[in-house]
């Protein structure tokens, strides 16, 4: 369903991404993994053309496109498809928690706003924050405003959600609200990519994991086998070094 | 206090708060609405990084801050005659107010909008929205709030600036109390009540800025906190 490949990403003349392939079909969660600077949000930006890729071409739903050379014109179309969910949330702060999650469907895809209401109160019932539709994002903790972030991505009915470490700004005790919900939307047969550094989740939620280390997909394989069967010393290091950090994996 | 000091108060009230009333409050009003479009559209052209007509934004800036705002009127009712360009005193009045205000409040504009966090502009795009919808419905709404204090800060200096008109024949308040006070020679008396006429109106507008700000945290679910 996306496939990507070669896709080359130099900011400030360091080369960041060089030349990263990957290929997803309906109902897959890849989860990307790497230490810090590895390239992971870089990489997802890019997917979703926040970040103009200096080189690679995308295959999305049978339409091969060169991504240096996209218009706004075909991102916007293309943004139609997916979602994103940000580190760090981004809710518009002039909008409630119902609004932020009709603002795209009235505003951008035109939708009467009934249907968008009704849409949108789904999609926060999805992320069990119904009750919380007229609370400002200011008035809701970091996991609450994380699920009506993920809850905004849902209602456009994307073909696949981006996620950059959606869990890594919040407080320990709210990290598995977010993850369920995330999990719930794997269940339901969402595709999705998600950066994360929860090992458990990935090895536990996706269906295939990517390896980025210094802009490279250093490994690529379906979950199991690359939890299981893990040659490379760079990864199995990188673990180790994880589970000192905090004693899991 | 004698009567006859009493009377020429009283008896002047009308005529400096009328002009008050007539004059400084519509050349306030009016430049000011003129000041806050130079100023949006100056922001909006440095942040959106207009080439050429950036540094455009900039030179005037820079000229504007740079002289005194008595010396811009001189230069545009008395100097620029010169060059064969004539206007009444009053819209000439309304000109330099706009523009110098404008240079003020163009700087308030941008680091107001620039102070909403950039990843709600990313998060628009992500939900399909156009720049102009997220500029009209998600940043400028917020940069509003942001720069609404300082705003009202600086209609409040202008009000008063208004009097500088005097000095180019427009017959606003101070201008009238001149007059009275030249004939009766009551100085203390007279520019005392229009310093308290300034102080009345500035006071109402402190009012009102508290009033709007209240409806405006309202409106953004109160104190907007930004991660
Ligand atoms: N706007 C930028 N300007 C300069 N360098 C950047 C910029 N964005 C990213 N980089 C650099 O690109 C590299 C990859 O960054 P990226 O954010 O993609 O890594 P990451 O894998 O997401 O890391 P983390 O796990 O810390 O989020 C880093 O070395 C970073 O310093
Ligand atoms: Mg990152």
């Amino acid at each position: 369903m996306l496939e990507i490949e070669g896709l080359k990403k130099a900011i400030d003349g360091h080369q960041i991404l060089r030349g990263v392939d990957l290929s997803l079909e309906k109902g897959d969660v890849l989860a990307v993994l790497g230490p810090s600077g590895g390239g992971k949000t870089t990489l997802l930006r890019c997917l979703n053309y926040l970040e103009r890729a200096d080189a690679g071409t995308m295959t999305f739903l049978g339409q091969r496109m060169d991504m240096p050379s996209m218009t706004r014109r075909q991102s916007a179309e293309y943004r139609r498809h997916t979602a994103f969910v940000f580190q760090s949330f981004n809710l518009f702060s002039n909008k409630t928690a119902l609004q932020n999650v009709t603002e795209g469907l009235i505003v951008a895809r035109k939708m009467p706003k009934a249907q968008a209401l009704e849409r949108a109160m789904a999609a926060l019932e999805r992320v069990g924050l119904a009750d919380k539709r007229d609370a400002y994002p200011s008035q809701l903790s970091g996991g609450q405003q994380q699920r009506v972030a993920i809850a905004r991505a849902v209602a456009g009915q994307p073909d696949v959600i981006f996620f950059d470490e959606p869990t890594s700004a919040l407080d320990p005790e709210l990290i598995g609200g977010v993850l369920d919900v995330i999990q719930a939307l794997a269940e339901d047969g969402m595709t999705m990519i998600v950066v994360t550094h929860e090992v458990h989740f990935a090895r536990n939620v996706s269906t295939h994991v990517l390896f980025m280390d210094e802009g490279v997909a250093l490994a690529s394989a379906p979950t199991r086998a690359f939890f299981e069967e893990q040659k490379l010393e760079r990864i199995q290091s990188f673990f180790r070094s994880l589970d000192r950090k905090d004693g899991q994996i | 206090m004698s009567q006859r000091v009493i009377d020429i108060l009283i008896s002047s009230f009308p005529r400096i708060f009328g002009q008050g009333i007539l004059v400084t409050i519509p050349l306030t009003v009016i430049s000011f609405s003129l000041a806050l479009v130079v100023a949006v559209i100056c922001a909006m052209i440095q942040i959106a990084d207009v080439k050429g007509l950036k540094q455009l934004v900039r030179f005037y800036i820079w000229i504007i801050r740079g002289t005194p705002l008595l010396v811009q009127l001189y230069l545009v009712y008395f100097g620029l005659p010169d060059l064969g360009i004539m206007l009444p005193a009053f819209p000439c009045a309304v000109a330099v107010f706009a523009l110098n205000e404008g240079a003020y409040c163009a700087e308030t504009v941008r680091a107001s909008i620039e102070a909403v966090p950039k990843g709600q502009m990313e998060a628009g795009y992500c939900v399909g929205m156009s720049y102009i919808q997220i500029m009209r419905r998600i940043v400028l709404p917020q940069a509003f709030r942001t720069a609404f204090p300082p705003l009202s800060n600086s209609l409040i200096s202008m009000i008063k600036d208004t009097s500088l008109a005097a000095n180019i024949t427009v017959m606003e308040m101070f201008m009238a109390t001149q007059r009275v006070a030249g004939r009766t020679y009551e100085h203390l008396a007279l520019y005392s009540e229009v310093a308290l006429i300034y102080l009345l109106f500035c006071t109402v507008i402190t009012w009102l800025q508290r009033l709007g700000e209240r409806k405006l945290n309202a409106m953004n679910g109160g104190n907007v906190i930004r991660a």
